[in-house]
C-alpha cells in the first residue's frame, strides 16, 4: 500500500500495521496544502507545527502497541468555527478579529482522544451564512477542480481540503446544507447526523435549532468512523452491509425535482436506474407541503442568526462582508407570530417526512440540483427560470434541518463536463446507524 | 401587523438607518411571510380543526 491511500479505513489499517507512519502522511498533507493553499484558499490557520508534533506522538504510541482506533495518526480538518483551544475561531469574518478559543469543542475532545492529526482550519462563507463561499472575509474558497468554481459552502474550504488530499476528512457544520451541498459540489460524501446526536458546544452558531455537526469524506464507511468519534462511541467495525437488492427507497419527486439542471437530472435518473437493475426497489413518495419549505427554513433561519448577532450588528457592522450584513439584518425585522408560525409547520413538515419513510429504508433525492456554481454569478438559469444560486442551493437539504432526519449526499456520477452530481439519503429520525447501512449497500451503485 | 404595513415601515426604518440594499430582500421577505401565513396547517382561533393533533390523537 502507498502513502496515497485515499480512504481513512484504508491508511487506518496501513498506519497500525506501520505501513505507513502518521507523520510521513500528515508531511503529505501538508505538502498538499503548502502547494495548493494559495490557489484554492481552503485553509484560513495552518497548523503545521502542531500537526507534525501531534503526528510524531501518534507514531510513538503506536509503536509502543497503544493503538487507538482508527483515526490514529490520520490528518484531518476543521471548519473554522469550531473552537480549536489556542487558535482563533474565525468564523471568516472580521467581527471575530482578536478572538482566541480557551477551550477546545467537545468534539475537537472526541477527536483528538481517537488520536486524529488536526492540520488546519477551513475557509467557510462568513459565519456559515451562504452557501457559496464567496462571503469570507479571506477571501473565496476556490474548487479544486477548477478555481473559477466555488466548491460550495458553507464548509467549502472543508471539502476542497479533502478534495485536494490536505485532508482525509473534515469536520464541517450543516445548518441548511452545509454539509451536504460542498460534498456534492466536490464529488464527497458528507452526512448530517439526527438532529441532537453530536454536541455543538464550542461550534459559532447560526441557528440553534437547525445547526449540525457531520464529517467530509471520501466514503460511507468513513462517514460511520467519523460519525462514532463525533458522537463519543468507539469506532467499531461496521455490521456487514445489507445487501441492496431488497432495500425500499421513496423517490421525493414534484418540488424535489421540479428545479434542477438537466445534467443533474440525467444523472440523478442514470443513477436511480442502476439501482433498480440492482434490485433496489424504489417507488415515489411526496412530502404535501414541501412548497412551504423555504418560507418556514427562511423565517426561522433568520430569526435565530438574528439574535445571536444583534449586538454587533448595532457596535461592529461594517466587519461583516456586505452581504451577509444585509442577511441578518433581514431577520431583524421578522415577527414574532410569524416565527411561530414557522415552528408550527416546521412540526408539519417533520410529520410528512416521517409519513414518506413510512414502509421504507430512506428517501433518495438530489443533494444540489446544480453543479459547482461559478464565482461571483448571482443566478443560474434552469429551465426559463433564472434562480438565484443561495435558494437553489438549499433547495434539497433544508428541509431536514427542520425536521432532524440524518441525511447524507453520496457521489451519484458527473456531468457530461465532468462535474460531481450528489445523491441524497435520507434516514429514519435517530436512527443514522441504520442511515449509513444503507448507504453503504448502494453507495456502489450510485457512484 | 398585515404585510403591506409592514413592509412600509420596515423599509422606512431601513432607510433611516442608511441601509436602502435592504429594500429587495424585504420585498422577498414579505413574499414570503404572506406564503407562510397562506398556509393551509395554519391554526385558527375559530376553531379550525388541527389536523397534526387529530393524527397525534389517533
Amino acid at each position: 500500500m502507498t502513502a496515497k491511500t485515499r480512504t481513512i479505513s484504508e491508511l487506518g489499517a496501513a498506519l497500525h500495521a506501520r505501513e505507513l507512519t502518521a507523520q510521513a502522511i500528515t508531511d503529505q498533507c501538508l505538502g498538499a496544502i503548502a502547494e495548493r493553499n494559495p490557489s484554492l484558499n481552503a485553509f484560513i490557520t495552518v497548523l503545521a507545527d502542531a500537526a507534525r508534533e501531534h503526528a510524531r506522538q501518534a507514531d510513538a504510541e503506536m509503536n509502543a502497541g497503544r493503538y487507538r482506533g482508527p483515526l490514529h495518526g490520520v490528518p484531518v480538518s476543521l471548519k473554522d468555527l469550531i473552537d480549536l483551544s489556542g487558535t482563533a475561531t474565525s468564523a471568516a469574518s472580521r467581527v471575530r478579529q482578536g478572538h482566541l478559543a480557551t477551550a477546545d469543542a467537545t468534539i475537537v475532545t472526541r477527536l483528538r482522544e481517537a488520536g486524529a492529526i488536526i492540520v488546519g482550519k477551513t475557509n467557510l462563507h462568513e459565519f456559515a451564512f451562504g452557501t457559496t463561499n464567496e462571503d469570507s472575509a479571506f477571501g473565496p474558497a476556490r474548487h479544486p477542480l477548477d478555481p473559477s468554481r466555488s466548491p460550495g459552502g458553507s464548509s467549502g474550504g472543508s471539502a476542497a481540503s479533502v478534495l485536494a488530499d490536505m485532508a482525509y476528512a473534515s469536520i464541517g457544520t450543516d445548518t441548511g446544507g452545509s454539509v451536504r451541498i460542498p460534498s456534492a459540489a466536490c464529488g464527497l460524501v458528507g452526512l448530517k447526523p439526527s438532529i441532537g446526536e453530536i454536541p455543538t458546544d464550542g461550534v459559532v452558531p447560526l441557528s440553534g435549532t437547525l445547526d449540525h455537526v457531520g464529517p467530509i469524506c471520501r466514503s460511507v464507511e468513513d462517514a460511520g468512523l467519523l460519525y462514532d468519534v463525533l458522537r463519543g462511541a468507539m469506532p467499531a467495525p461496521r455490521r456487514p452491509a445489507p445487501a441492496a437488492r431488497g432495500l425500499r427507497l421513496g423517490v421525493l419527486r414534484a418540488y424535489f425535482m421540479a428545479l434542477l439542471d438537466p445534467e443533474v437530472a440525467e444523472s440523478f435518473e442514470r443513477a436511480c436506474a442502476r439501482l433498480q437493475e440492482t434490485g433496489v426497489e424504489l417507488h415515489d413518495v411526496v412530502v404535501p407541503h414541501a412548497g412551504d419549505i423555504a418560507p418556514i427554513y427562511l423565517h426561522i433561519v433568520l430569526s435565530d442568526a438574528a439574535a445571536y448577532h444583534a449586538k454587533t450588528l448595532e457596535s461592529r457592522a461594517d466587519d461583516y462582508t456586505a452581504n451577509v450584513r444585509l442577511r441578518l439584518e433581514m431577520g431583524r425585522y421578522i415577527l414574532a407570530e410569524d416565527y411561530v408560525r414557522a415552528l408550527r409547520g416546521r412540526e408539519v413538515l417533520m410529520h410528512e417526512v416521517d409519513a414518506a419513510l413510512t414502509g421504507c429504508d430512506g428517501l433518495l433525492l438530489p443533494s444540489l440540483p446544480i453543479p459547482a456554481p461559478t464565482i461571483g454569478v448571482g443566478t443560474v438559469r434552469i429551465g426559463a427560470s433564472d434562480e438565484p444560486v443561495r435558494n437553489i442551493t438549499l433547495r434539497l437539504t433544508q428541509l431536514f434541518n427542520m425536521t432532524g432526519h440524518p441525511a447524507i449526499s453520496i457521489p451519484c456520477g458527473n456531468t457530461p463536463e465532468g462535474w460531481p452530481v450528489g445523491a441524497q439519503l435520507v434516514g429514519h429520525r435517530m436512527r443514522t446507524d441504520a442511515l449509513l447501512d444503507t448507504a453503504r449497500a448502494v453507495e456502489p451503485c450510485l457512484g | 401587523m398585515i404585510i403591506k404595513a409592514w413592509l412600509e415601515d420596515a423599509v422606512r426604518d431601513a432607510e433611516r438607518r442608511g441601509l436602502p440594499a435592504l429594500r429587495p430582500l424585504l420585498e422577498a421577505l414579505a413574499r414570503s411571510t404572506a406564503a407562510l401565513r397562506a398556509a393551509d396547517w395554519n391554526l385558527d382561533a375559530a376553531g379550525k380543526v388541527d389536523e397534526l393533533q387529530r393524527q397525534d390523537d389517533r
